[in-house]
């Protein structure tokens, strides 16, 4: 008895002791700067109190900040987990029926690795990359649009406010779709064949077998997927800092981007904090209403 | 198993324990102690280094490279040799040095430059520099009976000045302008204009031979707020500048900012500005200028250096300062904005104060400074520290209008005193100015609201300028 819970003990205790120091006391520390004037560049500092939080609700690059942040999280999971699912239903259900049963459109095999690719890339070299494709005169948007013949359309993508937001959340949405079609096609290949076959045979639609079948039996993995890309709704730092730095006027930025200029550039690591406090609530409160919201009941095969 | 532990309870448990245990020991506790190492001073060592003190730099590894501090550390261990010498470099200054300033274990140098710069406002409110003052007073190493203060350019300690003390020697001397191809202009039988008028005139002339007149690079806008703060200067006195420098209530209403802001919209207004300059970033705006699609492009004196790799090599840029205004601008077209960048400090905690500034007069010499110029072609804070040493076309320019000015040029602070006032909000409404979704008095109220923001902000330490 003992020894069984010493062995697990061995293996439980020193990851969970690593998760406290490097993750846990980081965030807890973060609670008790918020609520100082810290600059980060000294070692002293002040207590007072509610003030940082106090001033982030009268900040209104702070509110403009998390306006983008809320749109992200609107847009970005349902747009992701559909072209996923449509995606990995494709590679792994969508050809047509024939003597070899249930299969995916003919080439599935390499559109897997395709639709993977953007994951093998480093945040960094992705945001680079789309940069350099919004560039007006070099760029290979504007030089696909000028190629047919379209040059009314070609614009300076990144330098506009109205376009810049949504060249970012194309960006997102490229970077995140691959890896959800991996995860729903292994999901998917545990559902069993002959249900498909069944599905087939008695005559449903693709559309059908998508939103009947698949979509209830892969649920889980949804649900998975919907939390994990709330998150990456309310970060979205990197790709932002990269492509737009959250420009032009403010018309791209995201809170993460917010916390980083504040701690980093203007030396206010207090109120960077209470940003980051703010951060912390809205990802969990996202979290678990995402998992409330979408919870139903299990089909058991 | 006697009992189950619920996973979510575990964790619970473990983050409660762990966060307990964190806020005993937290990331701002620090060490006040200060262990400065103070040798002798004598004439061959004014400034008191112990010789065998070691010295830390960290340098930001930007467009001028590491290179030149080698060379400026192999001449300080010339003449320290017991002194060790631990160099590093990074791009990520604030990221790689706060957790150092915050436990009072700074390096004893820092190129405090590049986009994550420390903020100076920052810095300098919670007396984290040294004072450079006894530096300035020192004699310099090439004349003893001179002191380094006598060896500087005019404006670099100006610029590096909080409240009336020296805290960063700004290394590098950058002449900010206009630029242009001279090739392409003799080419076309085009002169640089000295006023607005001719500017509006040539641009339509430009614009009819086919290429676009101005670019700019509008991810960075801020550029363009660079000709037109000068060409306010000039029109209405160095107190516009001041008063803007002082965020004074009403300063960028001023009526030489508007008639300056009127004049750049300007170029928006009549189709002048490269279509699609709005999107790019400094570097796809530059090497649009090299290319030849543009013919004019602002920006300071790195331009050369930054754009080696792509400039034509018959392309000859040069510099002119911002044409005048009005007939009766307060300063004359030869005057220009001449300042300090790259900015050098000495922390106050460090390990080596002395050893620090001295690493800072060694940098100072003729010989440093001339090392310096030869190696990344820029001048330097140093007076006369780039004769005798052959300069491109571009640098030549610069040193040409530096001639021409006599002494004459001007700059402002509020981008070293306000850092994100010039990063954030100015460079915003630029991009709103030129995109022509505002126009000159909006961007004037734009700019103003948000200098009032700074000023009433408690978290900002203010500065005055004299």
């Amino acid at each position: 008895m003992w020894g069984k819970r010493l062995f697990i003990a061995v293996f439980l205790i020193p990851p969970l002791l690593l998760y406290g120091l490097f993750v846990v006391s980081p965030y807890a520390q973060a609670f008790q700067i918020s609520g100082t004037d810290w600059s980060g560049l000294s070692p002293s500092y002040e207590f007072i109190g509610l003030e940082n939080f106090r001033r982030l609700l009268g900040d209104g690059y702070f509110w403009n900040a998390l306006r983008h942040n809320g749109l992200l999280l609107l847009l970005l999971p349902v747009v992701t987990i559909l072209l996923g699912l449509f995606f990995a239903s494709m590679i792994s259900v969508g050809g047509r029926a024939d003597r070899v049963g249930v299969h995916g459109v003919r080439g599935s095999g390499f559109y897997r690795v395709v639709y993977f690719f953007p994951q093998v890339l480093s945040v960094a070299i992705i945001g680079v990359l789309w940069k350099e494709m919004y560039a007006p005169h070099t760029g290979m948007i504007n030089g696909f649009l000028r190629a047919v013949g379209l040059d009314g359309l070609a614009m300076a993508w990144l330098g506009d406010p109205r376009f810049s937001f949504w060249c970012v959340l194309v960006v997102l949405i490229w970077m995140n779709v691959g890896f959800y079609v991996v995860l729903f096609s292994a999901a998917m290949q545990s559902i069993p064949r002959d249900l498909y076959e069944a599905a087939l045979l008695d005559g449903a639609s693709r559309v059908t077998t998508l939103v009947r079948i698949t979509v209830p039996l892969v649920w889980d993995t949804i649900q998975v997927a919907w939390v994990y890309l709330a998150i990456i709704a309310i970060d979205g730092f990197a790709v932002v800092q990269i492509i737009t730095d959250g420009g032009p006027s403010s018309s791209s930025d995201v809170v993460g981007l917010r916390l980083y200029k504040t701690a980093f550039a203007d030396g206010q690591f207090g109120y960077a904090s209470a940003i980051g406090v703010a951060m912390f609530f809205l990802t969990l409160t996202v979290a678990v209403m995402f998992l409330r919201v979408t919870r139903r009941d299990r089909v058991e095969l | 198993m006697g009992y189950r532990i619920s996973r979510r309870g575990l964790l619970h448990g473990a983050a409660g324990a762990a966060a307990i245990g964190a806020l005993g020991g937290c990331a701002m506790g620090g060490d006040d102690s200060t262990d400065d190492a103070k040798g002798e001073t004598s004439a061959n060592n004014p400034l008191g280094v112990k010789e065998d003190a070691p010295l830390e730099v960290v340098i930001f590894n930007g467009g001028f490279g590491e290179e030149y501090a080698k060379a400026h550390e192999a001449m300080y261990q010339q003449r320290y040799p017991k002194a060790q010498i631990k160099h590093s470099a990074t791009q990520q200054i604030a990221e790689t040095l706060q957790p150092r300033f915050v436990a009072g274990d700074p390096p004893d140098v820092v190129n405090n430059s590049g986009a994550s710069q420390i903020d100076f406002n920052g810095l300098v409110s919670q007396g984290a520099l040294a004072d450079l003052g006894e530096l300035l007073d020192s004699p310099s190493r090439d004349d003893p009976n001179k002191k380094v203060r006598d060896t500087l350019l005019p404006g670099i300690v100006d610029v590096g000045s909080y409240d009336g003390k020296f805290l960063s020697l700004n290394y590098a001397y950058s002449a900010y302008g206009i630029w242009y191809s001279q090739k392409l202009f003799e080419s076309r039988g085009w002169e640089y204009p000295k006023t607005w008028d001719d500017m509006i005139a040539l641009c339509k002339t430009i614009k009819a031979a086919g290429i676009a007149p101005w670019t700019y690079p509008g991810k960075h806008s801020r550029y363009m707020s660079w000709p037109i703060v000068a060409a306010a200067g000039k029109m209405g006195g160095l107190d516009v500048l001041k008063a803007l420098d002082n965020l004074e209530p009403n300063a960028w209403k001023h009526e030489s900012v508007r008639a300056a802001a009127e004049a750049y919209y300007q170029l928006a207004v009549d189709g002048y500005l490269q279509p699609g300059a709005a999107g790019m970033d400094h570097i796809q705006a530059q090497t649009e200028w090299c290319r030849g699609k543009a013919a004019f492009l602002s920006c300071g004196s790195w331009l050369e250096n930054e754009q080696k790799a792509v400039t034509p090599a018959d392309f000859r840029m040069a510099i002119a300062p911002t044409p005048s205004l009005t007939t009766s601008d307060k300063m004359p077209f030869e005057a220009f904005r001449g300042t300090g960048s790259e900015p050098f400090i000495v922390p106050a905690k460090g390990k080596n104060v002395r050893g620090g500034l001295e690493y800072l007069r060694v940098m100072l010499s003729q010989q440093g400074a001339s090392d310096f110029t030869r190696k990344v072609s820029s001048l330097t804070a140093v007076q006369g520290s780039s004769n005798g040493i052959e300069l491109g076309p571009g640098l030549t320019s610069v040193t040409k209008m530096i001639e021409a000015s006599n002494g004459g040029a001007f700059t402002w602070l509020y981008n070293s005193y306000y850092r994100k006032l010039e990063r954030e909000r100015i460079d915003a409404a630029c991009a709103e100015l030129f995109a022509k979704r505002i126009n000159a008095a909006q961007w004037c109220d734009q700019v103003q609201k948000s200098a009032d923001e700074f000023a009433q902000d408690p978290a900002i330490k203010k500065y005055k300028r004299a």
